[in-house]
């Protein structure tokens, strides 16, 4: 049975399981319909042009887990950003656990999502922001359908988290092959600052498609510092779709580093409702075998004076193909606007592949836009220079790369992540230097 | 006399379209519609040979299965295809030997639109093809190009007088199935020009073609196939215009360049076409297919200067195929009023060693709409290919767009692409700068406006650069508020 029928038909199994009364049900069903409609996106989409799912879709996937494995936490340890006091919220195979968990609801909310869907207490929160920034797009479509699970973050006005929040999901493998559909809705309101870092992570070579849905609202003078790392098993596939509703004078920022998974695709969407908000998209991609990353970006300008920053790097060996399609839409309304793009790539092999699409669409006059888009290689004379002085040309590779992708470390604000990150980097290039130059 | 604001604000609103008139001139025109039979009395009223109208017919064929595209970024009524006439020409007359023969209505049509031929032929040194409602009406200079043994004619001509030529080499490059312009054109073209530059010659004039509607009701469908065997120049150069109807017009052009080993070809064109009134009502509607082919170490390059038509949907191309070959596009595009323009190029490099370079200037006022769209393709055998694309776009007023889709795919390691893109405003500065100095705003914004586009403007012929340059001011008065 193909995927679409299997999960269309399991839906009044999942019916059973939940209290269809409510009004998020109403949502969920109109999103099934949806999804019903547009079914899984195909590479005749030209959002899709360079991305296709066949092989990810062929799969036979469970669409409930019932039995999860149990996890050890010294198994999983290394996944953690552990050196530093952080909330966790953990989830194995869709299901919370407590077990690896540190929720909190003293002043602010990290909890889980099935509590804020069912309880009394956060109706309210529901009604406002539940789907409210998400596109009615096929895959986002598919994850509302099925919404039951995920994160659940509230900061009240003036509140300065004093910690990281992590968000990791594991895949175990109980099953052959496993679809989880992790839903966040992260609320952060006037004057408050919060710190994410997110994960999905696979323990087994198993296949796996994660399709997940993140909401984030940030109100007036909000600062949200979000950080995704992506180093996934090569049998994991993941579909992250990401929507920002940003209000005046508010600052979002979004990291994304790329470094493995089977296909990779990120939807990355930031709405700019108030003006002199901050937007910014960085990512890092380095990655080879066959692996498959496609960062697919939308800064909306609505309102005048606002400015974002998209800076992403990519590194492709062995077969490995990249895409870039980043959008930046200015409306009639949004003058004075400051829109910033850059991607820059670098092909280390000759069977490695990069589609860019930088995408301007401008309606107002009284802009500075601008996008770069680079694809080269590393400058033979910087390691020419470098081998002169006894650096193998191994590290003197890595010494260049790391450079090029330094620009996006830089804006990273919690130093444990960015020594993980520069670790990551010296693993994934396959030196053992520090890069602390 | 004082020259007063008023005068400006009159002259502005006269002035708004100076080719917008209408020739009466006897010409025999088919009835409206399209079929087969269309297909074969187009074939049949050219005289043409058998593979020739097999040509045309698996073309409408091919046509007759295909949908229109609608993936450009402009918005229109489609055209009634049933409801377009396929074929007008000026009545034939018997076949002219001189200009003085030729037609002098038809002659003062050319004298208006600035090109007197006699004129041209003493000073200029083009050689000109006229081509009216399809149909090629004059050729000079012929006597001159022969004696180097270049072709230079009426595509019909041509194919009767050279016909294993256009038979190697016609829809090599666009063939019929390439796209449903391109499907159409190929069934009903009814002429257009056709240019040979035998091996190792350098064309010694700059070769021209006219293109004009003027009957109503009609599409026009030229068609251009320019041939420049090993080692050989040309400098081409296309002009077009038409008269000012409230009815959108249909021209769907198809260009096929071929440049053999060592060859160069420059194909330069200013596009201005009616673009319909200030409220968007009329104007032409361009949809071009063009494409060059490069073999080893040639060069095609691209001018093009966009100011006319209600619609443009036109991205002239390389194939980079053999070693060494470069191609290069300079574009301007002017869109006021209601006017939209999607337009860019396609650079795809097959060859080692190839380079393109793109250059792409965009000026949106009105309420219009301007879009680059480009491609830059490096296959994997395409080893040291270099690419350096450019697109500004300068906005004039909140009521319009200036929008970007460049697709690069790069399938080797050795590529080195550049591509950065900018989008912006007249700055006040420069303006109040400008006054400062005595310079009234509307010429300031001129002055600008061709320093934005220099760089393109520098690419054309002397004789096309003065025109462009006016042409460029003509269709950005008015829209400083």
């Amino acid at each position: 049975m193909e995927l679409k029928e299997k999960i269309l038909s399991s839906y009044v199994a999942f019916e059973n399981g939940i209290d269809i009364n409510s009004d998020v049900h109403e949502i969920r069903t109109q999103a099934l319909e949806t999804f019903e409609k547009l079914g899984f996106p195909t590479k005749k989409l030209e959002a899709w042009k360079y991305t296709s799912l066949n092989s990810v879709l062929k799969q036979d996937y469970s669409i409930f887990t019932n039995k999860g494995n149990a996890v050890e936490m010294a198994d999983v340890k290394q996944y953690f950003i552990h050196d530093i006091d952080t909330y966790k919220v953990v989830f194995i195979d869709g299901k919370y656990s407590s077990f690896l968990s540190q929720t909190t609801h003293d002043t602010i909310d990290v909890c889980l999502m099935s509590s804020a869907l069912n309880k009394a207490k956060y109706k309210p929160v529901i009604e406002n922001y539940f789907n409210k920034v998400a596109k009615q797009d096929n895959l986002t479509s598919l994850n509302t359908a099925f919404a039951t699970e995920g994160t659940y973050i509230h900061i009240p006005r003036n509140v300065e988290v004093e910690k990281p929040i992590q968000i990791i999901n594991f895949t175990t493998g109980s099953e052959a092959a496993t679809l989880v559909q992790p839903r966040n809705l992260i609320v952060v309101e006037e004057n408050a600052h919060v710190q994410i870092i997110e994960r999905n992570q696979s323990l087994t070579s198993n296949a796996v498609l994660s399709n997940i849905v993140t909401e984030v609202f940030a109100d007036r003078n909000a600062t949200v510092d979000y950080y995704k790392i992506q180093n996934d098993d090569e049998n994991a596939s993941l579909v992250d779709n990401t929507f920002v509703d940003q209000k005046s004078n508010s600052v979002v920022s979004v990291h994304t580093f790329s470094f493995g998974g089977n296909i990779t695709r990120n939807n990355l969407n930031f709405y700019q409702n108030g003006e002199h908000i901050d937007s910014i998209l960085k990512g890092i991609t380095i990655i080879e075998g066959k692996q498959h990353v496609d960062h697919h970006t939308l800064v909306h300008h609505i309102e005048p004076n606002c400015e974002s920053h998209q800076d992403y790097k990519g590194i492709f060996d062995d077969r490995s193909t990249g895409v870039f399609n980043g959008k930046v839409i200015v409306n009639k309304e949004a003058q004075k606007t400051n829109a910033y793009q850059q991607n820059n790539n670098v092909l280390i092999s000759d069977k490695a592949t990069i589609n860019a699409k930088p995408q301007l669409e401008i309606f107002a006059d009284d802009v500075k836009c601008s996008h770069g888009c680079t694809i080269g290689q590393l400058d033979t004379d910087a390691l020419f220079y470098m081998q002169q002085r006894g650096i193998p040309i191994k590290e003197g590779k890595a010494l260049l790369m790391y450079a090029f992708a330094n620009t996006v470390l830089e804006s990273v604000k919690i130093p444990e992540v960015k020594s993980r990150i520069t670790k990551l980097i010296a693993n994934k290039l396959g030196v053992n230097i520090g890069f602390d130059l | 006399m004082k020259y007063t604001e008023e005068d400006l604000e009159q002259e502005l609103k006269t002035k708004e379209y100076e080719y917008g008139f209408y020739t009466e001139i006897e010409s025999e025109t088919f009835a409206k519609g399209l079929n087969e039979d269309v297909v074969r009395a187009i074939s049949l009223k050219k005289n043409e040979p058998k593979w020739m109208t097999d040509w045309r017919i698996e073309a409408f064929r091919v046509w007759e299965k295909m949908t229109e595209p609608d993936w450009a970024n402009v918005n229109y009524e489609k055209p009634k295809f049933q409801d377009i006439a396929y074929y007008s020409a000026p009545k034939k007359k018997p076949k002219l030997n001189s200009l003085d023969e030729v037609d002098p209505e038809l002659l003062d049509t050319f004298k208006r639109l600035g090109i007197s031929l006699d004129e041209q032929k003493k000073l200029a040194n083009v050689a000109v093809d006229i081509v009216m409602d399809s149909v090629s009406v004059a050729t000079t200079f012929k006597k001159t190009l022969g004696e180097k043994g270049i072709i230079f004619m009426p595509i019909s001509e041509a194919i009767q007088e050279h016909p294993e030529l256009v038979r190697k080499y016609l829809g090599t490059v666009v063939p019929t199935t390439d796209n449903f312009y391109a499907a159409l054109n190929s069934a009903v073209f009814s002429d257009g020009s056709f240019c040979y530059i035998p091996k190792g010659v350098r064309c010694p004039m700059e070769l021209s073609t006219y293109f004009r509607i003027n009957e109503g009701g009609t599409g026009q469908f030229e068609r251009t196939l320019v041939v420049a065997d090993k080692g050989s120049y040309v400098s081409y150069l296309e002009g077009c215009t038409a008269p000012s109807r409230d009815e959108n017009q249909l021209h769907a052009a198809v260009v096929e360049l071929i440049a053999m080993d060592d060859a160069e070809i420059k194909y330069s064109t200013v596009q201005n076409w009616y673009p319909g009134d200030k409220n968007g009502k009329g104007g032409v509607y361009n949809f071009v297919t063009k494409r060059g082919l490069c073999e080893t170490n040639a060069k095609i390059s691209w001018t093009q200067v966009e100011t006319g038509s209600a619609i443009t949907w036109k991205y002239p191309s390389c194939i980079l195929k053999g070693n060494n070959s470069v191609g290069e596009f300079y574009s301007i595009a002017v869109t006021n009023h209601f006017q939209q323009a999607d337009t860019g190029t396609k650079m795809i490099h097959l060859g080692k060693n190839t380079r393109s370079t793109i250059i792409s200037k965009g000026i949106s006022a009105g309420h219009s709409q301007n879009s680059y769209r480009g491609l830059v393709q490096i296959n994997s055998r395409a080893e040291n290919a270099r690419n350096f694309s450019q697109c500004d776009s300068l906005l004039m007023g909140n009521a319009c767009g200036a929008h970007t889709f460049p697709y690069i795919e790069v399938k080797n390691k050795s590529a080195q692409i550049e591509h950065e893109a900018t989008t912006s405003k007249i700055g006040e500065e420069q303006l109040f700068y400008c006054n400062q100095r005595g310079i009234d705003t509307e010429k300031a914004i001129a002055l600008i406006v061709n320093g934005f586009s220099k760089e393109v403007l520098n690419k054309l012929p002397m004789e096309f650069a003065v025109e462009a340059q006016k042409l460029l001011e003509i269709s950005l008065e008015g829209s400083v508020g």
